[in-house]
């Protein structure tokens, strides 16, 4: 196959569109899905700790 | 030096030992090119760090539970280097706003001349400020946020002085001349190449210290971090692709010509704005707003939607800056949709910072500290507004290459990148030289508003005469010709570029105010503190192992 110009525009016309589409349903249902409420809540918080002494 | 190990001084000689070698070569080899001057830059600093490697190599060793305390001089010294470079380069930078006031202004001396002192202001802000700023935040943050040490001594004080070698290597070749012509990336081969090895060096020892963490889940601002490291990477390299003239010459030839020049240059130059002028701050942001509003982000999950957003989204936004240009049309739209994309993600992330706010108003209104992060965080919802309104193809038809695209650039620079820099420092600088808060809470007051009265002048200034100079410039007699000369678009310019270069001069003046107040807070920090209160978690603290 003759790798052109217009083979790039296509390429970046289907697959482009696609993967970012997918990419982000991925992000998403990962950010959003109710199983990692917490595990975000707890990231949030997670800074808090005495900065200047271990803890958790 | 007596933090480093007996192996790593060792090392620290040895890369001296090599960069003495490599100058005395460049110097020698390229007598007459500029490029010798810059082999007499790296000589130096390599004798440098050998002599005080030598007067440091048979110091007492480190303490052997250095690992159970975090690793804070590498960040020290970056706050400090960082004002520095934006006194420095705010000061340049007010000087080429007064030379369009007084164009004669240049003393008949080339270095003086705008072409050359301009970039001078730009590289000093964006690298010498921004970048030593991130440098020293991103250690601060992620050996807090991993609960972790930095892995060693020796990368870390490689990737700051490495990274200053290069910026005033790039600083000082403006002066002489040396140039390759990219903007934002002007610096020559040679200095390509060692912004590279030092860049590596700081992808690696951020992912080292990632591994070695004590927190199971990597908080978000490191991703923020870890995108604008790597990806600055992959752009720094792309676009530095270049053909030296001979191997001790300073001029090279880009690999790419033409549209595609182009286009590469401006993948790379907006992918700039994004990773190393945005990302790397709201790094900073999801770090210290938080922890100075003393509430957790408002909503963590967006946070991560935003963060992919902006990752994904503006590697495609740069061909908006060649609207109109033999670029491919189907490209320049392109450019336009994902600008226009790019505000979801930016909304929210500027909406979650404010959204954090809400409960602890009342601290922004007494701690200046926060209401530089919280102005910060408006700004940064401005200008990204009217970034993606400009992208607009249309819209760029009356904005491009007037002072709007200015006002623009420095409504992100001063208002979003500066105020959160400002903010972050003030929330750091007590926190890393251990007192309770800093020299002067007044004089962070201060601060505030001249930057802000700064910044608000400037912008406004701006935004005037860009849309004049834009609407001179599409403006026809009946006749069908142009109704005003380029000069008399210059001419009408006069009282805005009075106006910009005053707000600059009081932005300048809030950094010296700045700087003072970070000075004194260094020098009357109480000594008194015990180290043995400052520690992550370590395994000296897991004795059933």
């Amino acid at each position: 196959m003759e790798f052109t110009h217009e083979t790039l525009v296509a390429f970046s016309k289907t697959f482009g569109l696609f993967y970012l589409i997918a990419l982000s349903i991925g992000v998403l249902i990962y950010a959003y899905r109710p199983k990692n409420k917490e595990r975000f809540e707890r990231a949030a918080t997670s800074i808090f700790g005495n900065e200047d002494r271990p803890c958790r | 030096m007596g933090h480093l190990t007996q192996g790593e001084r060792e090392l620290a000689l040895l890369t001296g030992a090599l960069l003495l070698a490599l100058g005395m070569l460049m110097m020698v080899m390229a007598w007459g090119d500029p490029l010798s001057v810059h082999g007499a830059m790296f000589g130096f600093s390599g004798a440098a760090v050998m002599a005080v490697t030598l007067r440091g190599m048979f110091a007492p060793a480190p303490d052997e539970n250095r690992f159970a305390s975090y690793y804070d001089a590498p960040s020290k010294a970056g706050i400090v280097i960082a004002m520095i470079w934006g006194v420095f380069a705010m000061f340049i930078g007010d000087w080429v706003a007064w030379l369009l006031v007084f164009p004669e202004m240049t003393f008949d001396a080339g270095w003086a001349s705008f072409g050359r002192l301009r970039p001078v202001h730009t590289t000093g802000v964006i690298f010498g400020f921004g970048g030593n700023a991130l440098i020293a935040t991103s250690f601060h943050v992620v050996q807090r946020t991993c609960r972790t040490r930095l892995p060693d001594q020796f990368s870390p004080w490689f990737v700051l002085l490495g990274y200053n070698l290069f910026c005033l290597i790039a600083v000082s070749g403006y002066m002489l001349g040396v140039t390759q012509s990219k903007e934002y990336a002007e610096p020559e081969w040679y200095a390509d190449i060692w912004l590279v090895i030092v860049w590596v060096a700081y992808f690696l020892l951020y992912m080292r210290t990632l591994a070695r963490r004590n927190e199971p889940h990597i908080y978000v601002a490191n991703w923020y971090f870890l995108a604008f490291i790597l990806v600055v990477a992959i752009l720094h390299i792309v676009n530095g692709l270049a053909v030296p003239v001979s191997a001790f010459s300073a001029k090279s030839y880009s690999a790419f010509s033409g549209v595609q020049d182009a286009m590469t240059q401006w993948w790379y130059g907006h992918n700039a704005v994004a990773f190393f002028l945005t990302a790397g701050f709201l790094g900073m942001m999801y770090y210290y707003l938080p922890m100075q509003a003393g509430r957790p982000i408002y909503s963590y999950r967006t946070s991560i939607v935003s963060f992919w957003g902006i990752t994904f989204f503006y590697m495609w936004a740069g061909s908006h800056h060649l609207h109109y240009t033999a670029l491919p049309f189907w490209v320049q739209t392109l450019g336009m949709s994902f600008s226009i994309m790019l505000l979801i993600p930016s909304w929210a992330s500027a909406a979650n910072a404010l959204l954090t706010l809400n409960g602890a108003w009342d601290k922004v209104r007494t701690d200046a500290t926060l209401r530089f992060m919280a102005l910060a965080a408006i700004f940064y919802g401005l200008s990204t507004f009217e970034g993606s309104f400009m992208a607009i193809r249309p819209v760029n038809a009356l904005s491009h290459y007037t002072d709007w695209t200015v006002g623009h650039v420095h409504a992100g620079a001063l208002g979003w990148v500066a105020l959160i820099v400002f903010g972050a420092f003030y929330a750091a600088t007590p926190k890393l030289w251990k007192c309770e808060r800093m020299y002067s809470p007044g004089l962070i007051e201060v601060h505030f508003w001249l930057a802000l009265s700064g910044t608000l002048i400037y912008v406004f200034a701006m935004w005037n005469s860009g849309i004049i100079q834009g609407l001179m410039w599409r403006t026809y007699n009946d006749g069908g010709t142009l109704a005003y000369s380029f000069m008399d678009s210059v001419n009408a310019m006069y009282p805005y570029y009075i106006a910009r270069a005053f707000g600059g001069l009081l932005f300048l003046l809030g950094a010296v105010v700045g700087l003072y107040n970070i000075v004194m807070t260094i020098r009357t920090a109480a000594d008194t503190l015990s180290e043995a209160e400052d520690r992550p978690l370590g395994p000296i603290l897991e004795p059933a192992e």
